[in-house]
Order: structure tokens, then C-alpha cells, then sequence
């Protein structure tokens, strides 16, 4: 890379860092959304 | 075919498709990347007036479309759903927000770090590129931060949908800043005849589609999770819930 390797592999990096983050956290919500449907749901079955 | 986008729209019909479709989407676009990557970082001869940092392209340039074209998507998304009323368009369009900002935030630091060897320079307030897709940035900002501030729904679709509309005027600027003003940016390259190798230019559209690929994944995810959270009341999502396989 010469004299830009770090200029070169830390874009790289950043690149990677952002998707992988964004992914988590897209999966956290889905599965935070899904449980707290899931507790009202099975709450309100019992409840009737 | 209109009956295929007519069930699309339905946000039962979409929740299962998508679940399906996210890995058809993911896989050929890390597969592509990491061609593309690794074409673009080892095979690819180095540029002779910028030597090894012109590498920065393959990650820059798609980083930059994609901040664009999802902002476009939410100004199409928002436009829908204010003239038809689609609950999913809307759904869209917050959906691909927090995507395309991840993305302009990519496309402007990875431009700052391209830019402090070629131009000596982070950051120059004084170019009109730069400073347009700073200001994409912020209208990223201000459409989630509106979205978020209002607790009815369908009056944050609303709301948000204006500001995206609005908003787009100002893609077009960051397209056209390098032609309509003098900017130390450079102008059209990718698709312009003559200003790349074929050995540079294959790598970057392994990267531009790939990219698009899982954007497109990732925003499939996103979606699904923004329609369970608006049908959250609604008898499909119960029946799912309960149903002994669920439909994580």
C-alpha cells in the first residue's frame, strides 16, 4: 500500500465496522420488538 | 405482475417473503464485496498519479450511491404513501433511513480520509460535494429525529414524508455539485468513457452491486421489523405469535 496503508485499511475497516453494527443492532430490535409482542400476547391470552 | 406487487404490499404477505428473500439478497452481495474487495486491494494495478490510495474508491463510491438512492427511496416511499395511502411505503421509508445515513456518514469519512493525502486536506467548507452530502447527512438526522419525536404514527409518516420530499432536492444538488460548481472533488468517473482502466472500473461494479445487494438485505430486515411493530394489534400478528412455530 505504500505510504497509504493506513489510510487505505482504515476506510476498509470503518466500512466493515458500520455494517456489522448496523446489522446487530437491526436484529437486536427485531427480537426486542417480536418478545415484547409476544409477552401483551400471551399476557392478554391468559388474562382472558 | 400487479397482483404480485398488489400482495407485496400486504405487510402479512411481506413479513414471510422477506424472511425468505433477506438471504438471497445478503449472500451474492457479500460474495461480490468480498470479490470485490480483494480485487480492488490486491489485483488491481496501483493508479499513477495517486498511487495506492485511490483503493478508497471501492469503499467511497458505493458508500456515496447508496447514501443517495436511500434517500431517494424514502422521498419515493413518503410520496406514496402520502398520495395513496400505503401503509407499507411509509414502513419503507423509516425503514431506510438509519441505512442511508450509516452510508452517508461511510461516503464522508471515507472521502476525508481519501482526501488528507490528495488534497492535504480532512474537510474544505468551501466545496459544494462536500458540504451537500454533510447536509444529507443532517437531513438523516432530522427526519429520524422527527419520526421519533411523535408518538402517533401516521402522523410521524406525515410529517417525516414532507420533510423527505423536500429533502430530495438536495440529492440532486450533491449529484450535480461537481458539474454545476468548481470543486476540489472530481467529477463523473465511473461511468464516464475514458477516465477508467476495465481492470479498475470491474472491481467496482462487483462493489456497487454488492452493496446494493445487501442494502437491500438490510433493509429488508429493517422493514420486517418496522411492519411487526405497526401491526403489532393486528390478528395475523397475534395468530402468528401463537402460532407453536412462531415467525421470528
Amino acid at each position: 500500500m505504500g505510504n497509504y496503508g493506513a489510510y487505505v485499511w482504515s476506510c476498509y475497516g470503518l466500512v466493515l465496522i458500520v455494517i456489522v453494527l448496523s446489522e446487530w443492532r437491526a436484529r437486536v430490535r427485531h427480537k426486542q420488538v417480536y418478545r415484547d409482542i409476544e409477552v401483551r400476547i400471551k399476557a392478554l391470552e391468559e388474562h382472558q | 405482475m400487479w397482483k404480485f406487487f398488489h400482495q407485496l404490499a400486504s405487510p402479512p404477505h411481506y413479513y414471510r417473503l422477506a424472511a425468505i428473500l433477506i438471504p438471497w439478497l445478503a449472500v451474492p452481495g457479500l460474495l461480490l464485496i468480498a470479490y470485490g474487495t480483494y480485487a480492488g486491494l490486491f489485483l488491481v494495478s496501483v493508479d499513477y498519479q495517486q498511487g495506492d490510495a485511490f483503493r478508497i474508491i471501492y469503499v467511497h463510491v458505493p458508500s456515496a450511491y447508496l447514501s443517495m438512492m436511500a434517500y431517494v427511496m424514502m422521498a419515493v416511499g413518503g410520496g406514496i404513501g402520502l398520495i395513496w395511502r400505503m401503509k407499507l411505503a411509509h414502513a419503507v421509508a423509516a425503514a431506510a433511513a438509519p441505512i442511508g445515513a450509516a452510508f452517508t456518514f461511510l461516503a464522508l469519512v471515507t472521502g476525508s480520509i481519501w482526501g488528507r493525502p490528495m488534497w492535504g486536506t480532512w474537510w474544505e467548507w468551501g466545496d459544494p460535494r462536500l458540504t451537500s452530502e454533510l447536509i444529507l447527512l443532517f437531513l438523516y438526522f432530522g427526519y429520524m429525529a422527527l419520526r421519533s419525536s411523535i408518538d402517533d404514527t401516521a402522523k410521524a409518516d406525515k410529517a417525516s414524508a414532507v420533510l423527505a420530499l423536500v429533502g430530495v432536492v438536495n440529492v440532486v444538488i450533491v449529484h450535480f455539485s461537481v458539474e454545476w460548481w468548481s470543486s476540489l472533488h472530481q467529477g463523473q468517473t465511473v461511468f464516464k468513457k475514458g477516465t477508467m482502466d476495465a481492470d479498475m472500473r470491474v472491481p467496482l461494479f462487483a462493489m456497487l452491486i454488492g452493496f446494493t445487494l445487501v442494502f437491500g438485505a438490510m433493509l429488508a430486515r429493517r422493514l420486517r421489523t418496522e411492519v411487526l411493530y405497526r401491526e403489532r394489534r393486528t390478528r395475523w400478528v397475534r395468530e402468528m405469535v401463537l402460532a407453536p412455530e412462531g415467525g421470528k
